[in-house]
């Protein structure tokens, strides 16, 4: 008992310690599954998640919600596709730029909503996700970019390597590391939990409750729009109901990585392999015969094992220090 | 009248409150009024430019459009008055579907598939109330969760299957209309629950208590209330709802498959908030859900008859959400600057 405590302490280490026993598992049923080339398969596979799942991390650390992300994710890789289509001779980067402009301004109008607006984020989110989906349909009017209109640059975005690594697993990399730093040494990061701790304390001590909010939502939609080109770029196609449901996605891969949903806990780390994990399951499960009719359910019972665990640990810990005090 | 409440209330402030114009005021700036003249307006409004759009025999058949929906927000209603949220409903109306399916599929009477269906459903709401209730942890994480395992359980039954099968009685259900008219069976049942729902919510104790608990948990707990037992009991019920929606929709579309009713969720929380039931729990009735629901109805019905595509409609909904809970608020901030005024008026009277 005492040492699964100790593990508990170390949500890191235990989700490092699944995702090794899920790939035993995994390669037991399947020997090909043991090859360095599919990991990279997978990791690449789960980069888009593990970027939009951090996004989702700092607007639930506040203690909000953003169900918009996949809708987003959508607007923004349309939007991308299209341009390349468009204008085959502009640099594919410029497709991300837009992107991410882009869905860091379908962000900020969230984020104006909830901060001034004062609505709860999960009502404007829910709305918005509605809004940008239809502006989807109204942008594409109702079409998809298939892969021969797309230029070979446009889908070399995430394929491309750079020493040996795919780009999409650098894009990853990159928004880890920037989360990371954000919110563990700035000032403004560590705000974040501040407010998702104990708002009311937040502000009396003289945290701007509603500028942090109007930043988060604009970084989640940033992140989504460049997630949403790579989306587009990575599958060959920019579909109108592409990355529909994602969102759920993101906030079980934050839940799984021991991120409080009421706000104010959590680590980037925890994330990361949350996300990670979400995808190994997803991925592998589809690559069995038959196993895809069991991947919905597993993600659901993996974010409900999760959080009861969490709760009741959390519990545990709690006593424990409650007995010490009255010793 | 004036001299009654003169004689009862002593402080003028009160009596003016309650003067005819401002009992009016109040009256039509409340929600659902603003809702209802919405509705009217949009009546009168596709009255005229779509030619086919009020006539009865539509109007009532347009109504299976949305009833399954309506009748999934009436239970919702009790959870987001208390606070919570269940995005798990849609998953639940599949896996009801599915045991509908199934039950039909060996060749059971109409009334054991309809049991059958109510029953998962209420058992399904009960696995969410428990995890809840019992554990601690946030409704909408707990129902996220169950939202994926239910309808994972009905693709791993069905896989790409579906039941398609179902006796004739079965189809009069969710096909069929009343006594010979044109009302559909649906809309009539839809309109019973929210009678049951509203005599609930506006005339027990239990609804007095759901708003108890909806605007301060902890106060309801201190009165006494059993505050985790009713949040149960409301899950339950939503579970119900969705196993009784289950029924209609299986009987309508006649096939149950695992893809069913994908995204109810939204659509349904979208229509309760709209009908002025406060997300964070403790305000709102019934009448506001009910003028909600064949305000977001018809709109949907005659934006079809004008031939709007359905993008314009998801967009509107999300704009009609958002407006929906922003003027409200800015409704009451003007109420109250209005009060203030009036305060400041009468204190001013009474230093002269």
């Amino acid at each position: 008992m005492e040492r699964l405590k100790a593990l508990h302490k170390n949500r890191e280490a235990m989700l490092v310690l699944l995702i090794i026993a899920s790939v035993m598992a995994m390669s037991i049923g399947m020997p090909r599954f043991l090859k360095l080339g599919n990991f990279a398969n997978i990791f690449a596979d789960s980069s888009i998640l593990i970027m939009v799942a951090l996004g989702q991390f700092l607007v639930i650390l506040t203690g909000g919600i953003d169900l918009s992300i996949g809708s987003m994710i959508a607007f923004c890789g349309m939007l991308g596709a299209l341009i390349n289509m468009n204008y085959p001779g502009l640099s594919p980067i410029w497709c991300v730029v837009a992107g991410a402009l882009t869905g860091a301004g379908l962000g900020l109008f969230n984020g104006v909503l909830v901060a001034y607006g004062k609505i709860p984020a999960i009502i404007v989110t829910l709305g918005t996700m509605g809004i940008f989906r239809g502006f989807t349909y109204v942008l594409s009017k109702g079409q998809w970019v298939t892969a021969h209109e797309m230029t070979e640059g446009f889908t070399n975005i995430p394929h491309g390597t750079l020493f040996g690594i795919p780009n999409i697993i650098l894009f990853a990399i990159l928004t880890s590391l920037a989360i990371y730093y954000f919110i563990q040494f700035t000032r403004t990061g560590r705000e974040l939990y501040a407010i998702g701790g104990n708002k009311a304390a937040a502000v009396l001590v003289g945290i701007k409750e509603e500028r942090l909010q109007l930043l988060i939502f604009t970084i989640c939609g940033l992140i989504s729009g460049i997630a949403g080109v790579l989306w587009a770029a990575r599958y060959a196609a920019a579909v109108n109901e592409m990355a529909t449901g994602f969102e759920l996605m993101t906030v079980a891969a934050c839940v799984l990585g021991g991120v409080s949903i009421s706000g104010g806990s959590g680590l980037v780390g925890g994330v990361v392999l949350g996300a990670l994990f979400m995808g190994l399951l997803s991925n592998s499960l589809t690559m069995i015969k038959n196993m895809a009719f069991y991947q919905m359910f597993m993600q659901g019972m993996v974010v409900i094992i999760a959080m009861v665990f969490n709760e009741l640990m959390a519990r545990n810990s709690n006593k424990t220090v409650l007995n010490r005090r009255l010793k | 009248m004036n001299e009654m409440s003169n004689a009862l209330v002593s402080e003028g402030r009160l009596i003016s409150e309650n003067s005819l114009k401002e009992r009016l005021i109040r009256g039509l700036t409340s929600w659902e009024a603003i809702l209802g003249i919405i509705l009217i307006i949009e009546f009168v409004y596709f009255s005229f430019e779509a030619p086919y759009f009020f006539d009865s025999f539509n109007l009532l058949n347009a109504s299976f459009s949305f009833t399954e929906k309506s009748i999934l927000a009436l239970s919702m209603i009790f959870v987001i008055i208390c606070g919570d949220i269940d995005i798990s409903v849609a998953s639940i109306v599949a896996l009801s579907s599915i045991v509908i399916g199934y039950t039909a599929s060996i060749g059971a009477d109409p009334w054991v598939m309809v049991v059958c269906g109510v029953a998962v459903g209420a058992a399904a709401g009960a696995v969410n109330g428990l995890l809840i209730t019992t554990i601690g942890i946030p409704a909408i994480a707990i129902t996220l969760g169950t939202q994926s395992v239910f309808r994972g359980i009905c693709q791993i039954v069905l896989k790409n299957k579906a039941y398609t099968e179902f006796p004739e009685d079965f189809a009069y259900l969710g096909q069929g209309y009343i006594f010979d008219s044109d009302v559909p069976f649906e809309l009539i049942v839809y309109l019973f629950l929210a009678i049951c729902i509203g005599f609930v919510l506006h005339y027990t104790g239990y609804g007095r208590k759901l708003y108890a608990i909806g605007n301060c948990t902890s106060t309801a707990v201190f009165s006494g209330i059993k505050v985790q037992r009713i949040r149960f009991y409301n899950f339950m019920l939503n579970g119900m709802f969705s196993g009784i929606v289950a029924v209609f929709l299986t009987s309508r579309i006649g096939s149950a498959r695992p893809n069913m009713a994908t995204n109810w969720e939204m659509d349904c929380i979208t229509l309760v908030v709209l009908g002025g039931v406060s997300i964070m729990g403790g305000r709102g009735n019934i009448i506001g859900v009910l003028i909600a629901s064949f305000l977001l109805g018809y709109l949907k019905y005659g934006m079809g008859i004008m031939s709007i595509s359905g993008k314009v409609m998801i967009i509107t909904t999300g704009f009609l959400l958002i407006g929906a809970v922003l003027l409200p608020g800015m409704l009451d901030k003007v109420k109250e600057n209005r009060k203030l005024r009036r305060q400041q008026k009468e204190l001013d009277a009474q230093r002269n």
